[in-house]
């Protein structure tokens, strides 16, 4: 494939000025939009496991405060008889009084006010759960107990960010276009100057596969140098993005990290183009043979 | 590729040539060239000399009429066996056509590499031919850098450098002195003698005056064939020079002992 002696010395032509450095920026751009598209599919993918794997049942009060810990005990009994719970916890009072801190303040005393009943439900991975007959069948026996599914606020977001990810996505798909244009007519472009030397090859009785390996192997180093060349500048790139993400620590974003599934995918890019640039050089060279007798 | 001896080298009968819907540029051409024959093709330029040459050197294919290389039609040769064909015919083409961006040395080793040749066996060779020729102190320039003469002998070396069963010349002292021209030709003469037909193409009558060689009439498309040597048929459009009817070529000029380990 890529002969470490080539016949033909090649000169300072179009082809070796222009295809590493355009072949390196292509790189850098689409490896940035690639790793942006991984993060968001992560994201997504996270949130969606968020959404279906927890609820939390609220118990509205009543009048009666031993009627709601009475409810309260109900709604636990149901649940611990779901098959599809994995674990559930009732909120005590405290820790109510923590979540309701940033409104009430903290001089506020529980005891006053009518707190609703809160379980965390943590549902099974694998569970198939449908929610809204969940919460009917759960408002018919205990009055004034409903779902909360957090699907409400989510959705918007996800949808958001599925967006987002959709025009990425597009991004991604327009990049590696225009990368593959770029190096299939640069490439074709630089071997049209060579024309003359691929002539003179066929009629010394020189093999189509021959001339082409020639040009093919050429096109191929140097695509595997912008690629190294574009992977280089993306990489700090990428880690400078990964510590500002780190820094902001919200709790609502996951953090910025690629997989190592990612990252072999990013390096794959480089390696790829490489490949297109080859393989059109190959094609190209073998075209122009053709029309020779 | 099997070719028996009394097999001509080249075979032409009734090839016509037109480049798209122009005129025909040759016209009922018909001649062969035995094993070991030396002839010169001699044409005012636009004569057709160098097509004539491309379609021995399967650069083209013809109108129409049947061409035959080595004793094989090349109409119904695969396209992929024609690299093996040119692998035995040496050109010397009229515009040289050297790799401008390759040393001298690169050039020449070009048919060997092609033929995948040892790199020890190009090494020696190249080196040897190319001080044959005068261009010992000029391995590593390339072509732009050398006069025309010597861009010549480069292009002149390459074509003989595989040692071709046929070697092909256009116009090939065209740009050096009668000194180097008449050493190039006694090169072509030794090789001749080793056994490989050669066909020069010139309009420089001195040369064709001095050497005593079947010659070829290109006029206008149209092919006249006269052979000096004497008892032979050489009327019309068909002569052939065999190889015991070959002149002798001068032996008075100065012996090169290293040409016959070169091929």
């Amino acid at each position: 494939m890529f002969s470490p002696h080539s016949d033909l010395l090649h000169d300072k032509d179009s082809l070796n000025r222009f295809l590493p450095w355009l072949i390196a920026f292509m790189v850098f751009l689409m490896i940035l939009a690639m790793a942006g598209m991984l993060v968001l599919n992560a994201i997504t993918a996270r949130w969606d496991r968020g959404i279906s794997g927890t609820l939390t049942v609220q118990i509205m009060p009543k009048e009666n405060p031993e009627k709601n810990a009475e409810r309260l005990q109900q709604v636990l009994a149901i649940l611990a008889r779901m098959p599809e719970v994995a674990s559930y916890e009732a909120l005590n009072d405290d820790q109510l009084m923590v979540l309701l801190e940033p409104w009430l303040g903290i001089t506020a005393e529980a005891h006053d006010l009518p707190l609703p009943g809160l379980v965390d439900v943590e549902l099974k991975p694998d569970a198939d759960l449908d929610v809204p007959a969940f919460a009917k069948r759960l408002a018919a026996r205990v009055p004034g107990a409903s779902i909360d599914d957090h699907r409400v606020w989510l959705e918007r977001l996800v949808s958001l960010i599925e967006t987002a990810q959709g025009l990425a996505a597009l991004v991604v798909v327009f990049i590696v276009l225009a990368t593959i244009g770029t190096v299939v007519f640069t490439t074709r472009t630089g071997l049209v100057i060579h024309r003359e030397a691929i002539e003179v090859l066929h009629l010394i009785g020189a093999q189509d596969s021959y001339v082409a390996r020639q040009f093919a192997g050429r096109a191929l180093a140097l695509g595997l140098k912008g690629g190294a060349i574009g992977l280089l500048l993306a990489l700090p790139t990428l880690f400078g993005i990964g510590i500002l993400a780190r820094q902001m620590d919200s709790s609502l974003l996951p953090d910025f990290t690629l997989t190592p599934s990612h990252w072999a995918v990013l390096a794959g890019l480089p390696l790829a183009v490489a490949f297109i640039a080859m393989l059109t050089a190959r094609l190209t060279v073998m075209k122009m043979l053709s029309r020779m007798l | 590729m099997s070719n028996d001896e009394n097999e001509p080298m080249v075979r032409f009968e009734n090839v016509g040539l037109r480049y798209g819907l122009g005129p025909e540029v040759l016209q009922d051409v018909t001649f062969s060239l035995a094993p070991g024959s030396f002839h010169f093709l001699i044409g005012d330029s636009g004569a057709g000399k160098s097509s004539l040459l491309k379609l021995i050197y399967l650069a083209l294919k013809p109108s129409r009429g049947l061409i035959s290389l080595f004793g094989r039609d090349i109409a119904t040769t695969l396209r992929r066996e024609f690299p093996a064909m040119r692998q035995r015919v040496g050109v010397v083409f009229q515009e040289f056509r050297l790799l401008k961006h390759l040393s001298a040395f690169d050039n020449v080793a070009l048919p060997l590499r092609v033929a995948g040749a040892r790199k020890s066996e190009i090494q020696k060779h190249v080196v040897e031919l190319l001080s044959w020729v005068g261009l010992k102190d000029h391995l590593d320039a390339r072509p732009p850098t050398l006069s025309g003469g010597q861009q010549q002998r480069v292009s002149i070396a390459r074509a003989v450098i595989a040692g071709p069963k046929l070697l092909l010349a256009d116009e090939p002292t065209g740009n050096i002195d009668d000194r180097m021209g008449m050493r190039l030709m006694y090169l072509f003469e030794e090789l001749n003698k080793l056994g490989t037909t050669v066909v020069i193409a010139t309009h420089n009558k001195h040369l064709v005056e001095r050497m005593n060689y079947p010659k070829m009439y290109l006029d206008e498309g149209w092919l006249d064939m006269v052979d000096p040597a004497p008892g032979t048929t050489g009327t019309g459009k068909f002569a052939s020079a065999p190889l015991d009817k070959a002149p002798a070529a001068d032996e008075s000029g100065e012996s090169h002992p290293d040409l016959e380990k070169l091929f």
